[in-house]
C-alpha cells in the first residue's frame, strides 16, 4: 500500500476551518466539538466508524444541514451566515461526490455533465459545453460512456462520472463522500489514483470521507480519526494509529485482516 | 459511544408528529408561491412535464370517460323510460358530467396515475441523493422539481377534464343513437341547452384546485420520502391516498359554493 508523503505548505490561512462544531439529530448527538483546518491543494480524511457522523460533517460545509453551535469558515465565508445566491456561489467552488454517485436517473452520461453547466452558465455556448464535458470525462478515463444511462454503469463508473460532474464546475474544493465502498478493490485503487490525480490536476484541497483504510493511506495527507463525534486525533497516518486506544487499534486490525 | 436520550413529546407522539405536518405542508405551500413567482422560470421543463403528464393519461382518461358516459347513460334510462322522459337524458347526462363526472373522474385517474408517479419520482431521487446533489450544484431542487410539476398538473387536469366531459359525451351520444334515430348534433344541441356558463366555469375551476393537489401532494410526499426504497413506495401511495381524499372534500366545498352563487 502507497503512502502518500508529499508536503503540503500548512502555514497559510486554510480554506475549511471548522471550530466547535455539535450537530444533534433529536436526542442523537453525533458531533460534539469538531475542529479542523484543511489547508490549499491538501488532502485530509476522515476516518471512522459507520455512523459516526462523518458524512454530517460534509454536508454541514455545503450547507446541506445545519449545524446546532459552531463556525464553519470556507473559502473565507462563513456557511451558516449565507442564504441563496451568495451560497449558491459558494457552492459552485465545492465539489459533493457522493457515497452512490447520485447520478440523474432520467439523464444519460453527457446530460447528466451538461445540468450544472447549463442551469448555473447560461451563456455557455453548446460548443464550450461539449468542450467541459469531453475534458472532464477524459480526466475520469470514461469518454466511451458518454451516451450510457446511469443504470447501464458499472458501480466504479457511475463514481467516476459522478466525480467528472462535480469537476466540470471546476471546483477549488472536493468533497468526497465514502469514494470507495462498495468497489472491487481494484477498482478502488483506480478510484484513490483518480482522487489525487483531481488534486494534482485541478489543484484542488479534499476532505475525504472513508472508513477505509486503504483509501485514507493512499489519498491523505493528513488523517483525522473521528471517534464519539469528536476528533481523537488528527495527523500522518501513522501519528494516528500510534495512538495508545483500543477503538483506533482495533479499527485498524479490523480493516486490515478483512 | 453516541449519546442518546428518551425522547420527549409535548402531547404525544402522535399529536406531535401531526401538528408537525401540518406545519411542514403549509411551509411546503407557502414556498412553492414564493418560488414560483421568482425567476430563472423552467419554461422548457413545465412544458415536458405538461407532455409528460397530459399525454400520458390520455388513453386512459379516454377509455374510462368513453365507458362512464355509455354506462352511466344506459343505466339512467330504465328510470326515465318509466316516466316516458327518455328524451331529457341528453339534458340529464350533460348535466351530470359537466357539473361532476368529468372534473371527477379526470382528477381520480390522474392521482393514481400522476400523484403516484410524481411521488415515487421524487422520492426516489430524495432517498438517492439526487435532490441533494442538485443542490449542491447550486441548482434550486425546489423550483426545478415541485413548481414546474405542480404548474403541470394545474395547467393540464382541466384540459384533460374538458376533453374526458367530450369523451363521455360522446360515449352517451353512441348509447343514445342506438336506442333513438338521434343526430349527433341534435345530441349535442339538446345538451348544451342545460348547460350553463357557470356550470362549465365551476367544472374548469374545480380542476384547477384537482391539478394544483395532486401535483402538490405528489411533490410533497416525494420530496419529503425517507427511509429508503421503502419510503418511496409509502410516498407514491400516501401521494395516491391523500390526494383522492382531498379532491373529495374539495369537490364537496366547490359544489356548495356553487350551488350558492347560482341561488344567489
Amino acid at each position: 500500500m502507497e503512502h502518500r508523503n508529499d508536503h503540503i505548505n500548512t502555514s497559510g490561512e486554510p480554506v475549511i476551518s471548522i471550530r466547535g462544531l455539535y450537530k444533534s439529530f433529536g436526542d442523537l448527538h453525533v458531533l460534539r466539538g469538531i475542529d479542523l483546518d484543511v489547508f490549499k491543494g491538501e488532502n485530509v480524511v476522515v476516518l471512522g466508524r459507520s455512523g459516526t457522523g462523518k458524512s454530517v460533517l460534509i454536508k454541514i460545509l455545503v450547507g446541506l444541514l445545519i449545524p446546532d453551535k459552531g463556525k464553519v469558515n470556507v473559502l473565507g465565508q462563513e456557511v451558516e451566515l449565507l442564504k441563496g445566491k451568495q451560497l449558491d456561489a459558494l457552492r459552485l467552488k465545492i465539489g459533493f461526490s457522493f457515497q452512490n454517485s447520485a447520478l440523474y436517473d432520467s439523464m444519460n452520461v453527457r446530460q447528466n455533465l451538461e445540468f450544472p453547466l447549463i442551469m448555473n452558465f447560461k451563456h455557455l455556448t453548446k460548443t464550450e459545453i461539449d468542450n467541459r464535458v469531453e475534458e472532464v470525462l477524459e480526466a475520469v478515463g470514461l469518454k466511451d460512456k458518454i451516451n450510457q444511462l446511469p443504470s447501464d454503469l458499472s458501480g466504479g463508473q457511475r463514481k467516476r462520472i459522478g466525480i467528472a460532474r462535480t469537476l466540470i464546475l471546476k471546483p477549488e474544493i472536493m468533497l468526497y463522500d465514502e469514494p470507495t465502498s462498495g468497489l472491487d478493490p481494484i477498482t478502488s485503487i483506480e478510484i484513490n489514483e483518480l482522487i489525487n490525480d483531481v488534486q494534482q490536476q485541478y489543484k484542488t484541497s479534499s476532505i475525504i470521507i472513508t472508513h477505509d483504510l486503504t483509501c485514507a493511506k493512499a489519498t491523505g495527507n493528513r488523517v483525522a480519526m473521528l471517534l464519539d463525534g469528536t476528533f481523537l486525533k488528527v495527523g500522518s497516518f501513522e501519528d494516528v494509529f500510534n495512538v495508545n486506544d483500543a477503538r483506533v487499534q482495533s479499527f485498524y486490525n479490523y480493516n486490515f485482516i478483512q | 459511544m453516541i449519546d442518546q436520550q428518551p425522547k420527549q413529546f409535548l402531547v404525544s407522539k402522535n399529536v406531535d408528529d401531526y401538528f408537525i405536518g401540518v406545519n411542514k405542508a403549509y411551509r411546503f405551500i407557502g414556498r412553492f408561491f414564493k418560488e414560483a413567482f421568482k425567476t430563472p422560470f423552467h419554461f422548457r421543463e413545465i412544458i415536458n412535464q405538461c407532455f409528460e403528464v397530459g399525454l400520458k393519461s390520455l388513453p386512459l382518461i379516454t377509455l374510462t370517460g368513453f365507458i362512464t358516459g355509455m354506462v352511466f347513460t344506459k343505466q339512467s334510462r330504465p328510470s326515465l323510460e318509466v316516466f316516458g322522459a327518455t328524451s331529457w337524458l341528453p339534458s340529464l347526462i350533460s348535466i351530470a358530467i359537466v357539473r361532476a363526472l368529468g372534473s371527477l373522474v379526470t382528477a381520480l385517474i390522474c392521482a393514481g396515475k400522476i400523484g403516484s408517479s410524481i411521488g415515487a419520482e421524487l422520492g426516489s431521487m430524495r432517498v438517492t441523493e439526487q435532490i441533494d446533489a442538485m443542490e449542491v450544484s447550486a441548482i434550486n431542487p425546489f423550483k426545478y422539481l415541485v413548481v414546474t410539476r405542480v404548474l403541470a398538473t394545474t395547467i393540464t387536469v382541466p384540459v384533460l377534464a374538458l376533453y374526458c366531459s367530450f369523451v363521455a359525451l360522446l360515449g352517451s351520444y353512441v348509447n343514445v343513437n342506438g336506442h333513438e334515430a338521434v343526430s349527433f348534433i341534435s345530441f349535442f344541441e339538446h345538451g348544451f341547452e342545460s348547460i350553463t356558463f357557470l356550470d362549465v366555469f365551476t367544472s374548469v375551476t374545480k380542476s384547477i384546485f384537482f391539478g394544483f393537489t395532486i401535483g402538490m401532494v405528489g411533490c410533497y410526499k416525494g420530496f419529503n420520502a425517507s427511509q429508503g426504497t421503502q419510503g418511496v413506495g409509502k410516498a407514491a401511495n400516501q401521494a395516491v391516498v391523500l390526494s383522492m381524499f382531498l379532491v373529495f372534500i374539495e369537490e364537496v366545498v366547490i359544489v356548495q359554493v356553487s350551488n350558492w352563487i347560482r341561488y344567489f
